[in-house]
């Protein structure tokens, strides 16, 4: 069986600067993957490649086995990729379960629907989406009045609207509170178990990417310099050196 | 041959000077605060006219003339201080576009006091002594003021940008314009950069009308011409950027000239005179420039304003008892003209409140769930209007089929022009809606034969059975009732909450399957059909219609009545129409001074209800039944 | 038992107005344009004065009811209905701008109530859009131009240039002198125009480009703000140096006063030289404007003066407000203006007032008109066989 996500030779340049430098990897069902690497490494530039927002110059991207490559985000969205932002991205003017609602409505291709009433479309699949990254008791509340943390996972419960393959994740802990850091992967991880999804993650937060990664990718100056389970990176020289640069304990959160 | 066209080249020079004194300014204000300030025109008509008094004032000679120049300067940026700390200084937490509103009702303001000041009477200044004559130029005699004004506009601009790159007030100016909430962790007091900003926006503005003295004469319509065409060059530019501006002055600026050096041509037989182009081309230009470069010239994409004012609260559906009291209403509505026998006006004042209701229904819907704020609503009017019109003279259609058929012209023409527009954002769409509606209304006013050109059609009266008034007005509300209904319907269904999503965030609504561009085209076109039934409406409720129902001040008067109304709310339009509407029509049969007095109601509204009329309403029943709870 | 009372309330409400005041109602364009509308209400109050002073008409007093129309047809229209249905007038006068002057002759024609265009020039008025219900006072735009051909013809300059704001007046201001020059002088050659918009010429570079067209005369249409700026550039530019200059309107003292010691001189205009008419009529006009306004007279003044002064006659000979009389009586009426004797043509509605062609010159410091004489509306007109073809069949 092939993998979900097969990455292959991907490259970008802006200008003469290399973004992305001939990175190749996959990712299984069922795996959480994280994507680190230090500031300006080409992370996010790599996020957006394979999001669709950006455009290789050369590679190519794979969603079992289909080429989702050069497609627009919302095709690629539409194949089964659901996404999160770095500063989560919500629809404000609505209430917490009209986000997802709408997030459902696209999914069942019924934008140009001009005549029903979209407040009752899919309320009760909505709900228990809510339910699930734990917001049901929010449902009615105006998205804007969410707390930081609450906005996060209502952007999952958006993305898992679409009833995606493969989840992307840009750094979906960012501004969040310790303790909601972890709340939030522990649902990621229970998410890909019980729905067989595919997570591919970038996060500044190395207590998080250690504690719940299955495995890791590190970028360096474009490049794809280490990847593997948790204990072989922090075993690996070369991210030290590289990433780490010399003597930083690997243990300090870095976001 | 090649003489004459370099020596239009100096004209163009001269005159692309003039324009950037006035861009400037507004390109600095709108850099930093965001503000589109329709005020600006006003300014650079005050300073006309302030220069003109002093230097009668200050007598003959050098010192007298650029003296009163001066002066109008320092006038200029007194007066838009005042205008920041007096007007907008309190509305910087409301919705986007919501300062326009006090600024249009600066402009009212400012023109009464012009006329109450200098009186009706055109006022011509003296020329620049020592600069009155003319220098001979390629064997033409080219005015030696012309030539100092060609040295003044890259002088202005070399100045401002020193201030810029080596001041700090350059620098926070350029961090403002950049990302305000940085100004505001860099411990600076905004609120005094802002106000600093508007003095030396206003200042510019009136220094650029003090400096036209020795060429055109004090006059009130002056504030209108250079609003329009400050914002052209400002928008060609890419706002906030001053280089951008002087370029696109001088690119319109030479364009204009070489029209009319180019004179009347022979093309194929028929005879084309160039200088009519005059009348559109800088519209030309800025459409063909923004779907080139959706930034303008120089501009450069604008970081996402984070809203500064108090997110949009979700739409709720109205509850049973609220249903009954509409349902009575629009009953109470239809039995008005039996109410009005004695007072036959009230009928046809609430036709035109009607007519206005829906146009301004149409703008929101565009503006509000999608986001989309646009300057040229009229075209879409003044479509609907010609189209009624056209098919009842030229096709003899009756009126029925005329009405039913002529939004249908509102509805393509929407549809091209949105497909452009929707691309954009913000400020540049509005623009370009703006240029769109000004090349439809150049085509009708220059297509005498079909349209009758400037001076309109005339004899489009209802058909028999409409003809009472009474009549027709049930058959507005008919129209109207239905089109406003069928306008929320579309905002509660899946496609009105796809268009919100892409206005809230695109790039969520994109990821998350929801095609935005797509989805706010075909919102546009509903919008554009919707305005289309107005305009309709509108051709045979006055029997005539003219370019002025395409015309810039009808636009505006959508965007001051969906504002006044409040942009977040569906009934915002409505409200914001029939209050304005009827305010105007009572201010205007109470006082000469109308226009003043009717920029002071507007002004007083803006600061009571900074979220509009209905927004405000709305407030403040959910801060009651807070209080309740 | 209603309409009982309906039929009595009625009763007295006619028999009320009867005793009371004929109200006249009156809209013009007093915000869009106060440097031609004040002057032009200043003429029609004075004259409102006058004739109550003198015991009103039909032995009732006149009154106006005045409104202002926010320079668009469609707020004039619908001032237009709240004059008829709710001030009860019993006719309507004024406007300014041709296209609000055209939608209000428009809706006279379809409420059936007399209108008294004062000051639209369009021909269109008492032509092609003429109605049984649309009365003219003030020279068209033809009338104007045909006043000025004449002179213009004899000069046998070959070689035209023609300069216009770009919108309806200007182009059928340049049709009309192009076509009657034509006739005039077969020979004649346009060899430049230019039609810069409406309040925004760039007037260096339209000068400059009629300058390089070499031509022997000029035929100006540009007026206000434009005017000036024209008036300006070209003398600084020396484009008026040994040309003949041909300009519609400006020695109107609306136009030619704001330009004070820079006026031009030499020009052929159609104006109004208030200070320089020697006549009985004119005479009694500027005193008594003089000693009530303390101000001169522009050529607005005369106009809405001349205005309430004709309907004033119309209502003594149509003896009633009745609109059919006083169509009837406006047919063919003859009155008396402060230029003189007039008469509403039966044939288009149009006036025979006329307008003084002369040449501007400056005298103390200020543009005046020179050499001038009084020429008769009914002077200039087209044949009859030629007005009955453009103007509909009532």
């Amino acid at each position: 069986m092939r993998p979900l996500l097969e990455v292959a030779n991907l490259a970008k340049a802006f200008g003469g600067l290399v973004a992305v430098d001939d990175v190749s990897f996959s990712l299984a069902r069922g795996e959480l993957l994280a994507l680190i690497g230090p500031n300006g490494a080409g992370k996010s530039t790599c996020f957006n490649l394979i999001s669709g927002q950006l455009a290789p110059d050369a590679g190519s991207v794979r969603l079992e086995g289909r080429a989702i490559t050069g497609l627009s985000p919302r095709r690629i969205g539409r194949l089964g990729v659901g996404r999160t932002f770095q500063v989560a991205a919500t629809f404000a003017s609505m209430t917490v379960a009209e986000n997802v609602q709408t997030a459902i409505l696209a999914r069942e291709r019924r934008v140009f629907d001009v005549f029903s009433r979209a407040a009752r479309a899919h309320r009760t699949e909505a709900l228990a989406l809510l339910a699930e990254v734990g917001l049901a008791e929010r449902a009615d509340a105006p998205a804007s009045t969410l707390a930081y943390g609450d906005a996060k996972a209502l952007e999952l419960a958006i993305a898992l609207a679409q009833r995606p393959r493969l989840l992307l994740m840009d750094e979906p802990t960012a501004g969040m509170a310790p303790g909601e850091r972890g709340a939030l992967m522990a649902l990621a991880r229970r998410l890909v178990r019980e729905r067989g999804l595919g997570v591919l993650f970038t996060e500044h937060s190395m207590d998080v990417v250690f504690a719940h990664a299955d495995r890791i990718l590190v970028m360096a100056r474009g490049r794809l310099i280490a990847q593997g389970p948790p204990a072989q990176i922090r075993a690996d020289a070369r991210v030290h050196e590289v990433y780490f640069g010399s003597g930083r304990l690997l243990a300090s959160p870095a976001g | 041959m090649l003489s004459s066209f370099a020596v239009q080249f100096l004209n163009g020079l001269a005159g692309a000077s003039a324009l950037f004194l006035v861009a400037a300014g507004l390109s600095l204000i709108f850099g930093v605060s965001r503000i589109v300030n329709f005020a600006h025109g006003s300014l650079y008509m005050i300073g006309l006219y302030v220069a003109c008094t002093a230097a009668q004032a200050f007598g003959k000679g050098p010192a007298g003339f650029w003296g009163a120049v001066l002066v109008a300067a320092f006038v200029g940026a007194a007066l838009g201080a005042a205008i920041e700390i007096a007007v907008l200084r309190r509305i910087y937490r409301a919705p986007e576009l919501f300062q326009l509103l006090a600024t249009f009702a600066v402009v009212l303001l400012l023109r009464d006091a012009a006329l109450y000041l200098w009186g009706p009477e055109d006022i011509l200044g003296p020329k620049a002594p020592g600069l009155e004559g003319a220098i001979e130029i390629l064997g033409r005699a080219f005015p030696a003021y012309d030539l100092l004004l060609i040295a003044i506009g890259p002088a202005v601009l070399a100045a401002l940008w020193l201030l810029l790159a080596r001041t700090r007030f350059g620098l926070l100016v350029r961090a403002a314009t950049q990302d305000r909430e940085m100004v505001a962790a860099l411990g600076v007091d905004q609120k005094w950069l802002f106000t600093g900003v508007f003095a030396l926006g206003s200042a510019l503005a009136a220094l650029g009308g003090a400096l036209q003295m020795p060429r055109e004469p004090a006059n009130l319509g002056l504030d209108l011409v250079a609003i329009g065409e400050a914002f052209v060059v400002v928008v060609v530019g890419g706002m906030g950027s001053i280089p951008g501006a002087y370029l696109a002055a001088l690119l319109i600026a030479e364009i204009k000239a070489l029209c009319y050096g180019i004179g009347t041509v022979n093309v194929l037989g028929t005879s084309v005179a160039f200088s009519k182009l005059t009348l559109v081309a800088e519209f030309l230009v800025m459409a063909a420039v923004l779907v080139w470069r959706p930034w303008g010239l120089l501009g450069r994409a604008q970081a996402a304003v984070r809203a500064p004012g108090p997110p949009e609260p979700p739409l709720r559906p109205i509850g049973r008892g609220a249903s009954v009291a509409l349902a009575a209403l629009v009953v109470a509505l239809a039995f008005l003209p039996l109410a009005a026998r004695g007072y036959p006006y009230l009928t046809v004042l609430a036709i035109d409140i009607l007519i206005a209701v829906l146009f301004a229904a149409s703008l929101h819907f565009i503006m509000g769930p999608g986001g989309m704020p646009s300057f040229g609503h009229a075209a879409y009017f003044g479509l609907g209007a010609y189209g009624a019109a056209l098919l009842v003279k030229g096709l003899g259609a009756p009126m029925e089929a005329a009405l039913l058929l002529a939004p249908l012209a509102a509805l393509a023409g929407a549809l091209v022009f949105g497909w452009f527009a929707v691309r954009l954002s913000g400020v540049y769409l509005a623009m370009l809606t703006l240029a769109f509606a000004q090349i439809v209304w150049s085509a009708v006013f220059q297509w005498d034969e079909v349209t009758g050109g400037s001076n309109g059609l005339v004899g489009i009266w209802p058909s028999a059975r409409f003809a009472d008034r009474s009549a027709y007005y049930l058959l507005t509300l008919a129209i109207v009732v239905a089109g406003l209904a069928l306008l929320r319907r579309v905002a509660l269904s899946p496609f009105g909450y796809a268009m919100r999503a892409g206005r809230d965030s695109p790039l969520r609504a994109e990821a998350s399957g929801i095609p935005v561009a797509r989805v706010h085209w075909v919102g546009f076109a509903l919008a554009g059909l919707a305005c289309g039934y107005a305009g309709a409406l509108f051709a045979f409720a006055k029997g005539t219609i003219s370019p002025e129902t395409i015309s810039v001040g009808r636009s505006i008067d959508a965007l001051v009545m969906v504002l006044l109304g409040g942009v977040q709310s569906l009934a915002g339009p409505i409200v914001g129409a029939a209050t304005y509407t009827s305010l105007a029509d009572t201010i205007m049969r109470a006082t000469d001074y109308w226009r003043a007095l009717l920029g002071l109601a507007i002004l007083a509204l803006v600061q009571l209800f900074p979220q509009g009329l209905a927004g405000g309403a709305a407030r403040l029943a959910a801060r009651l039944r807070e209080r309740a709870r | 038992m209603k309409k009982v009372f309906a039929a009595l309330g009625a009763a007295l409400a006619a028999l009320g107005a009867q005793a009371q005041t004929i109200r006249l109602g009156e809209l013009n364009s007093y915000k869009a344009q106060p440097a031609f509308l004040e002057p032009y209400r200043k003429g029609w109050e004075l004259a409102l004065e006058e004739i109550n002073a003198a015991g009103g008409v039909l032995g009732r007093k006149l009154e106006v009811v005045s409104r202002d129309d926010n320079g668009n047809p469609g707020d004039a229209v619908r001032v237009a209905e709240e004059l008829v249905s709710r001030e009860n007038v019993a006719l309507l006068f004024g406007t300014f701008l041709s296209h609000v002057g055209l939608a209000v002759a428009d809706f006279a024609k379809q409420r059936r109530i007399l209108f008294v265009a004062a000051e639209p020039l369009t021909d269109k008025i008492t032509w092609q859009n003429g109605n049984r219900y649309t009365f003219r006072l003030r020279p068209s735009t033809y009338m104007q131009v045909a006043m000025l051909v004449p002179e213009a013809a004899k000069l046998r300059k070959k070689r035209w240039a023609v300069v216009y704001p770009n919108y309806e007046y200007g182009q059928s201001a340049v049709a009309s002198f192009r076509q009657l020059l034509k006739a005039a002088q077969p020979d004649v050659e346009f060899v430049a125009e230019q039609a810069p918009a409406l309040g925004r010429i760039d007037a260096g570079a339209v000068v400059q480009a009629l300058a390089d067209a070499k031509p022997e005369a000029i035929f100006n249409v540009t007026f206000g703000a434009d005017l000036a700026k024209f008036v300006r550039e070209g003398q600084t530019r020396g484009l008026f140096k040994d040309r003949a200059v041909f300009s519609l309107l400006t020695g109107e003292p609306e136009y030619l006063d704001p330009l004070k010691d820079e006026a031009p001189e030499g020009w052929w205009v159609t104006g109004y030289p208030w200070y320089a008419i020697q006549t009985k009529e004119h005479d009694a006009f500027l005193r008594a404007y003089q000693a009530r306004f303390k101000d001169y007279p522009r050529l607005g003044s005369v106009v809405g003066y001349a205005t309430v002064r004709a309907i004033a006659d119309a209502i003594r000979r149509a003896g009633s407000v009745d609109t059919e009389k006083l169509i009837a009586a406006f047919r063919g009426l003859k009155t008396t203006t402060p230029f003189g004797p007039i008469e509403f043509r039966a044939i288009d509605h149009q006036s025979t007032m006329g307008a003084y062609v002369g040449q501007t010159a400056v005298q103390q410091g200020r543009g005046v008109m020179k050499n001038f004489r009084y020429v008769d509306g009914a002077a200039v007109m087209p044949p009859d066989a030629e007005v009955r073809k453009l103007r509909p069949a009532d």
